[in-house]
This record gives C-alpha cells, structure tokens and sequence, in this order.
C-alpha cells in the first residue's frame, strides 16, 4: 500500500537533537542529488515545526490531488525534485499543529500511502528530533519497502553529541542501517580576519563515529550564506559554486551515493 | 488515574483518549474493557494531586520555542543558575524534555540519580537551594528513550505530581521543541495550578521565527501568558579581532520584528560566545566563569526583564 515501489533508495535524515540543521541538511542534500543527475523526492515527517518548505523556496505552494492520490510538490520545471510537507497543507503559515502521536502518526502514514512518487533514485526523508511517536511509526510503515539507512546529523559539542547517541541506539534497537555520520556547524572563519573559531567545539561528530565504527561523511562549517539562502529557499549549491560549505555538501553526497544498498549490505 | 498502565501496549492511545479501549492496538489489553466503558475517564483525580504537591510554588516559568536548538534548555540552565545565586531564592528546574534530556549535562549532574523518600521523589540538587528534575537521571547515558506519547504524558505527570519540590519561589520548566503531547499535556496538568508565563527562545533567521510563531498561537491558543521572547545566537564578536558578523542573519526583521508583529513583548537578544558553548558541555555557570561577556550582560538585562514581568504578573 506504500507507494514506494518505484523508490530506488529510500534515506532517513535523522539526529536526536534538534537545530543541528537536518532540515538544511536535507535539502542540501536534495540538491546536490539533482546535480548528480538523480530525481530526488522529500518528505517531512516534522509536522510540528516543517521547515522544507522554506528551504526548498515553495512555501504557499499547493498540493494538488490526482486520481492516484496527491501530487508532491515540484522544485523545478523539470520535474527533478520534488516535495511533501504539512507545510503544504496548512490554512496558514503561522498555524500551530497541536496533535498528538496518534494523529501525528495517521498523517506520516498518508504521506507515504496516499502521494504519487513516482519514480525516484532517492527519497531523503527529513525527520523532527526525539526517538518518539513520528520515528517509532516511520519506521514500521516502512518495513517493507526496504529503506536503504540514515544518516545521522550532529553539531560538535557534548549536549548535541548525548542525543545522537541515544538516537544511534534507536536505529540499531530497530535495526536500520546507519549510512553515515555528519558533523554540522563546524567552526566558523570571522569574515574580517578568516580566524576560525569553533563557536560549537570541534570533531565531536569525528570522534563519535571512530568511537561506534560508524562511517563519517564529513564535516559542514556554520555558514552565513548557506543559512541565508536556506531562509531565502535559495538554490545555494547552484548559486555558489565555489563555496567551501558546497564542497563538504557534494563530497557527503558522493559518498552516500557510493554507498548504496549493494555496498553497505546491510 | 488516567494514566496509561505498565501492561498496555506501545501503541496505547491513552486511558483519556477518544480512541481508548476501541483501536486495534487495544484488542488483547486487559484493560481494555474498562477504557472502552469510560470507566477510566472522567476527571482526573492526579490534577488534584498535582495542585497540592505544587501550593509551595510561588511562579512556574515555562521555557519554549517550537524550534529545535535554538538554546531553550542552556537558557533555562544559566537563568536557573542565575536565579540561584540569591540564597534567599529556592528554585526548581525540570526537564520535560523526554527523548533529549540536556538538563543534567548543563547543570553538570551526569551519572547522578534520583531518589525515592517518603516524600515522593527527591530532585537532585546542584547546590542546596537549586533542584533539578530530568529522565536523564534515571536511565543510562546512551539508552534511548522511544516512547509514544501516552507515555511521555505519564512520566511529565509524575514529575508533578511525585517530585518533592516542597517551597520554590521559582520552577522553571524546559521543554522539547514542538507543539505536541509533552506541550498539551503540561497545560493540562497545569491547569488547576496555573503557569505564571512562558519565554520563547527563537534565533533570528526565518526558518526558526516560523516555529515560534506557532508556538505563540499555541500559547495564546491554550492560555499560557506569554513573558516575551529572547532571541538567542544573535550576532558574533570574533574573540580574534573583534569583529561583529551575523552568523544567523535575520532575513525577515529577526525576533524583535517577529515578537511586534505577534504584539508580544521583547526581552533582548542574546549574542554567539564560544566560551558559552563549553560552559554548557562542563556545566558550568557561564554567567560567574566570563562576567565581562557581551552574553553575560545580555543574559543580565533579560532576567531583570523577566523577573520585572512575572512579578507584575
């Protein structure tokens, strides 16, 4: 019933903590698969605080139903992203959803039952914080259409790092795959001097994934542009194609893409 | 008591719930029967309870956002700390967050637990006049906690109904990001005992106002007064060569816009210290380790701000 069939890869962005920028993260993600010529799908699970809109530059856009069910929302003419947020279904932007996990759960459930994804190399799906009601039901309704993993995200420091923890032993009580491991927001070089300081410590995402043998996929510096043109639902890799952030988006990328199913064997 | 029973499933709706007793998580539940009827509806006995275990609470201060990260839980840490620092003040800080608990870690309690006396359970204390209660203290540091809703509802209950607070003059409650159960159920608990009033914690960029206000439309929606919101991470003095960047730029006017337009007061803007993210790490009192910080004055006028409106209050 899940209309997941024609999903080559199916990725979770998780992390435990919130505001270490999985949303961003996943839509950075989103686009640099699209440069790799890849047709790309989000979902936001977060339901509470859906942030892809924004990101994406489709906020106030609609989501129109067909007679397969409804249709995601489309980045781009040529049909090379697309997306499926609450965001979309809102009376207004400002409207609270102020439901509890069963609600919560029956919508998560639509999302993946009731919109026409069609066919797509990779569905990143963007997740709010916690090991609760949407993580616990995310992963049941997938079972059977055979996620490829998550990827988790973390800031450096010690109070981001304590919840990721509890959410790699999430992933390894429901036994999903771990892809990777991405350290967000790591150091930031002063405009005027290009000193850079580590305003949220640094290599604690490092030193986590050599800790539990994980894979690390690399480290993201805190970047006012890229947060910027994230506010501004901005292309930013297309837009900045010389930014340090964007090669530490592309070279994650490359790395998830080397490790599909086939090699990770999960 | 309408809480949701050891020997339910993982997927209880709830003994409170619409749904209770009649979805197909509930066949096979022993007390399915009873939920089905009503018998466990009802008014709640346990907020009776909770109304007397918090009679020696002068002010309850919730700590919100709607967002994730943007510095609830190091604000409830440093204005608890800050609060503490007068003796003749008792205060209380809990931790409703259930699946990330920072509380322990800011308030450098990691590893300790909590005990049970005759009284109920006993907060742990960081020095004697500031209490502290958190799941972080009674589960093991890694282990996950992957409960649905009904249950973190119970847990939350417990904090207020069991916890000894005995007198506070302030308890402060952090939250996890959202407007989910841990938010409904609290104001319902805290219904008979009333909230004194809510800070919203954003940052200045858009993605992280568009969360806040909803959780402003949720305070207004259930009742919860609103003290004002602090915009946190606001600005960056380089520690190098001094100088000021926007490292979260405000694209749409920032929290001082956002909290005019949503005709809620201002309380300041807290600006980036790297000092005060290792401060949280080590959970120490950031405010007493770098008093000349730009942070540190910020903090200073905001709690003056705070203490002003709950008192008016």
């Amino acid at each position: 019933r899940m209309q997941t069939k024609d999903i080559k890869h199916i990725i979770l962005v998780l992390s435990g903590k919130g505001g270490v920028g999985k949303s961003t993260v996943s839509a950075q993600i989103g686009y640099a698969l699209v440069k790799r010529g890849k047709k790309v799908g989000l979902l936001d699970v977060d339901l509470c605080g859906p942030s892809l809109p924004q990101l994406l530059g489709l906020s106030g856009k609609d989501v129109k139903r067909s007679t397969q069910g409804w249709v995601p929302v489309y980045a781009d003419a040529s049909q090379r992203m697309c997306c499926m947020s609450i965001g979309f279904l809102l009376p207004s932007p400002d409207s609270a959803i102020v439901w509890r996990g069963p609600k919560k759960n029956a919508m998560i459930k639509q999302f993946l039952e009731e919109v026409v994804w069609g066919e797509l190399d990779y569905l990143i799906i963007d997740t709010p914080p916690g090991t609760s009601d949407e993580h616990i039901s995310l992963i049941e309704y997938l079972q059977d259409s055979n996620p490829d993993g998550a990827v988790i995200v973390t800031t450096p420091q010690g109070v981001s790092l304590a919840d990721v923890r509890k959410e790699i032993s999430f992933c390894q009580k429901v036994n999903m795959p771990i892809l990777g491991l991405i350290e967000n927001m790591s150091g930031y070089a002063c405009p005027h001097c290009a000193e850079c300081t580590n305003i949220f410590s640094s290599d604690g995402g490092k030193l986590l994934a050599e800790e539990l043998d994980l894979k690390f996929l690399g480290k993201i510096p805190i970047d006012p542009v890229l947060t910027e043109q994230s506010d501004l639902g901005s292309n930013f890799i297309e837009k900045f194609p010389d930014s340090p952030s964007l090669n530490s988006v592309m070279n994650l990328v490359d790395s998830l893409i080397g490790s599909d199913r086939m090699n990770i064997g999960a | 008591t309408g809480e949701t029973p050891e020997n339910a499933p993982h997927d209880c709706p709830g003994p409170q719930s619409e749904e209770a007793g009649k979805q197909s998580t509930c066949e096979g539940c022993p007390n399915q029967g009873a939920c089905a009827s009503g018998a466990n509806k009802g008014p709640d006995p346990d907020l009776e309870a909770i109304l007397e275990r918090l009679s020696g609470v002068k002010k309850k201060i919730l700590v919100l956002s709607g967002k994730g990260g943007v510095g609830k839980s190091t604000f409830s840490a440093q204005f608890s700390f800050a609060l503490a620092e007068s003796d003749a003040r008792q205060i209380g800080l809990m931790d409703i967050d259930i699946c990330g608990p920072s509380i322990p870690k800011l308030l450098g309690l990691e590893g300790q637990q909590v005990h049970h006396s005759n009284l109920g359970w006993s907060p742990v204390y960081v020095k004697d006049n500031l209490g502290v209660m958190s799941i972080g203290f009674m589960m093991a540091a890694d282990e996950a906690v992957i409960w649905r809703g009904p249950k973190k509802n119970g847990m939350i209950k417990r904090f207020l109904r069991d916890v000894d607070w005995d007198e506070l003059d302030f308890l402060i409650i952090d939250t996890p990001p959202g407007t989910s159960d841990e938010h409904l159920s609290i104001t319902q608990y805290l219904n008979e005992a009333g909230v004194d009033g809510a800070i919203l914690i954003t940052t200045p960029q858009e993605v992280a106002l568009a969360d806040v206000r909803k959780e402003i439309n949720f305070c207004k929606k259930v009742g919860i007064p609103i003290l004002g919101v602090v915009e946190n991470m606001s600005g960056f003095v380089c520690p190098s060569c001094k100088g000021e960047s926007q490292i979260f730029k405000p694209t749409t006017g920032g929290g001082e816009k956002m909290a005019k337009d949503m005709d809620v007061p201002f309380l300041g803007k807290i600006p980036l210290d790297p000092r005060l993210a290792r401060a949280c790490d080590e959970g120490k009192f950031f405010m007493t380790e770098f008093p000349d910080s730009p942070a540190t004055k910020a903090y200073q006028q905001i709690i003056e701000k705070i203490l002003t409106a709950v008192d008016a209050k």
